[in-house]
């Protein structure tokens, strides 16, 4: 039996008038990739706007590693790992100068966040680009800088919204490949996109459509002997 | 505390550095004050006569009653500056990850604002000096003195530029920010021309330079570089400075929901 990392129950936001998210609930277990699929509108950006504190919700409670992001939001951020759907990097530091602010953000000593970088470039093949430039690395590897950066502070729960907009086939395998290497050595990963293909058959997927949670199910028993395409398909009433 | 302490000198750090790696910033904060300085002070000069008037024991020449303006003036605009700033984070992304640090969010925008006022200050020292050399000099003890004030007045300035970049939604806004922010403050104050002169052509705009709290950071850097105390421009920018950064941490409350816009 998985951990509980987060744990959102009767989750719903408007924006005005119009209802972005409405009474979403569901669970996320360390040690597992769980994909939030849904179309574009379907209110992911919303919730993790939620999740990183960025907006309070209306109804419904989040928690994060135990943690009520109402009662002590400041210890569910320090559990959580984010990297934003835009890109968030210095362009004109290097990735080793990046990562030390947010280390420092987080409220890291040099001394502690030197060995900390170091670490997770190394989960992420990135040690020899430490010095570069970000402006000069490709997309690929300015992703993985970030995902690095989001695991300076060992969160529990990482939140990785669209990670792979923009980036060309080759460097989203390599991302999605980290994304799922994370999560086997024991992170909670929620993972937000509207990719089908970036979805493994044990993940848990998390169907999201026009506010509403439609499907919560492992990959391969939410698909049957069907593909997850058609299976998301059906569930959210597009054509095949 | 010993985190929110290595936060507060990264974030300056990265400002400074920020700062260093756009010259022509530096440049146009330096050139600005100088043109005001060097063309329309010279030209000013005949047309205004200035009486004796504290914080000063005797005739003036007009340039030596600008520079206090013009230090604000500096102050004014970084303040701006880092707002636009701010904005341009925020749609880039940046702001976010600032934001999303588990660090009190109030500390994290003054911050920010402590940050610009470093920078701010080095530009007042770089513009002080150039008007040195031009032969407009203060009191040496004057230049010590203003350090604290300079703060005061920057924070004051960053605080309404954090306050302004928490309700504009997008970097064109930024254009009405210079109409109805930057230009009715600085010219609306006594940074150019002294209150009574002020209250020759208008006695309602006496009223309204008197209020400006730009004005009361004017004199407050005037009278701190004459060694004069000045209680009530203290207080008031103090005030404003409180009332500034309040608004901008309530601005940037997420129960307002005013950091990001709609998202999918």
């Amino acid at each position: 039996m998985l951990e509980t990392a987060l744990d959102i129950q009767g989750l719903s936001y408007a924006y005005g008038a119009r209802q972005a998210l409405k009474d979403v609930s569901f669970t996320a277990a360390s040690g597992r990739l769980t994909a939030l699929l849904g179309p574009n509108g379907a209110g992911k950006s919303t919730l993790f706007s939620l999740l990183s504190c960025l907006f309070v919700p209306q109804t419904g409670t989040l928690r994060v590693a135990g943690n009520s992001l109402a009662t002590a939001p400041r210890a569910a951020l320090a559990r959580m790992g984010i990297v934003f759907q835009q890109p968030t990097l210095d362009l004109d530091l290097s990735v080793a100068r990046n990562l030390y602010y947010f280390a420092a953000l987080q409220g890291l000593s040099k001394r502690v966040a030197r060995a900390r970088i170091e670490e997770a470039l190394d989960r992420l093949d990135m040690r020899e680009r430490s010095d570069e430039i970000v402006r000069r690395l490709n997309g690929g590897h300015r992703r993985r800088a970030e995902l690095a950066r989001a695991l300076i502070h060992r969160p529990s729960v990482l939140l990785l919204d669209e990670p792979t907009v923009g980036l060309d086939a080759p460097s989203r395998r390599s991302i999605t490949d980290h994304a799922h290497e994370l999560a086997a050595q024991g992170l909670c990963v929620l993972w937000a996109t509207h990719l089908v293909d970036e979805v493994a058959p044990s993940d848990q997927v998390l169907v999201l459509h026009q506010g509403r949670v439609l499907a919560d199910d492992r990959c391969d028993n939410l698909c049957g002997a069907d593909s997850l395409a058609h299976r998301f398909q059906a569930l959210i009433g597009a054509p095949g | 505390m010993k985190g929110a302490l290595i936060a507060l000198l990264a974030i300056i750090e990265r400002e400074v550095l920020r700062f260093v790696s756009q010259r022509g910033r530096f440049l146009s904060a330096l050139v600005r004050p100088l043109v005001w300085l060097l063309i329309f002070a010279a030209g000013f000069r005949a047309a205004l006569g200035l009486s004796i008037m504290p914080p000063y024991q005797t005739y003036i020449t007009y340039e030596i009653y600008i520079v206090p303006g013009l230090c604000a003036m500096v102050q004014l605009f970084n303040g701006m500056q880092s707002s636009l700033s701010l904005v341009y984070d925020r749609e880039m992304g940046s702001m976010r990850l600032l934001l999303t640090s588990p660090l009190p969010r109030w500390w994290l925008l003054m911050s920010k604002i402590l940050a610009g006022v470093v920078v701010s200050v080095v530009q007042v020292y770089a513009f002080l000096a150039i008007a040195a050399c031009f032969g407009i000099v203060f009191p040496v003890f004057g230049y010590l003195a203003v350090l604290p004030v300079l703060v005061l007045t920057g924070f004051m300035l960053g605080a309404l530029g954090l306050l302004l970049s928490s309700t504009i939604k997008q970097l064109e806004n930024f254009a009405g920010v210079m109409n109805f922010v930057i230009f009715p403050m600085f010219f609306l104050s006594t940074a150019l021309y002294p209150l009574w002169k002020m209250a020759e052509a208008s006695p309602l705009l006496r009223q309204i330079c008197a209020l400006n709290p730009f004005t009361h950071a004017v004199e407050l850097i005037r009278f701190t570089l004459y060694l004069t105390p000045n209680l009530l421009a203290g207080v008031w920018v103090m005030l404003a400075a409180l009332v500034f950064f309040g608004a901008a941490v309530w601005g940037y409350d997420p129960a307002r929901g005013m950091m990001t816009k709609r998202g999918g």
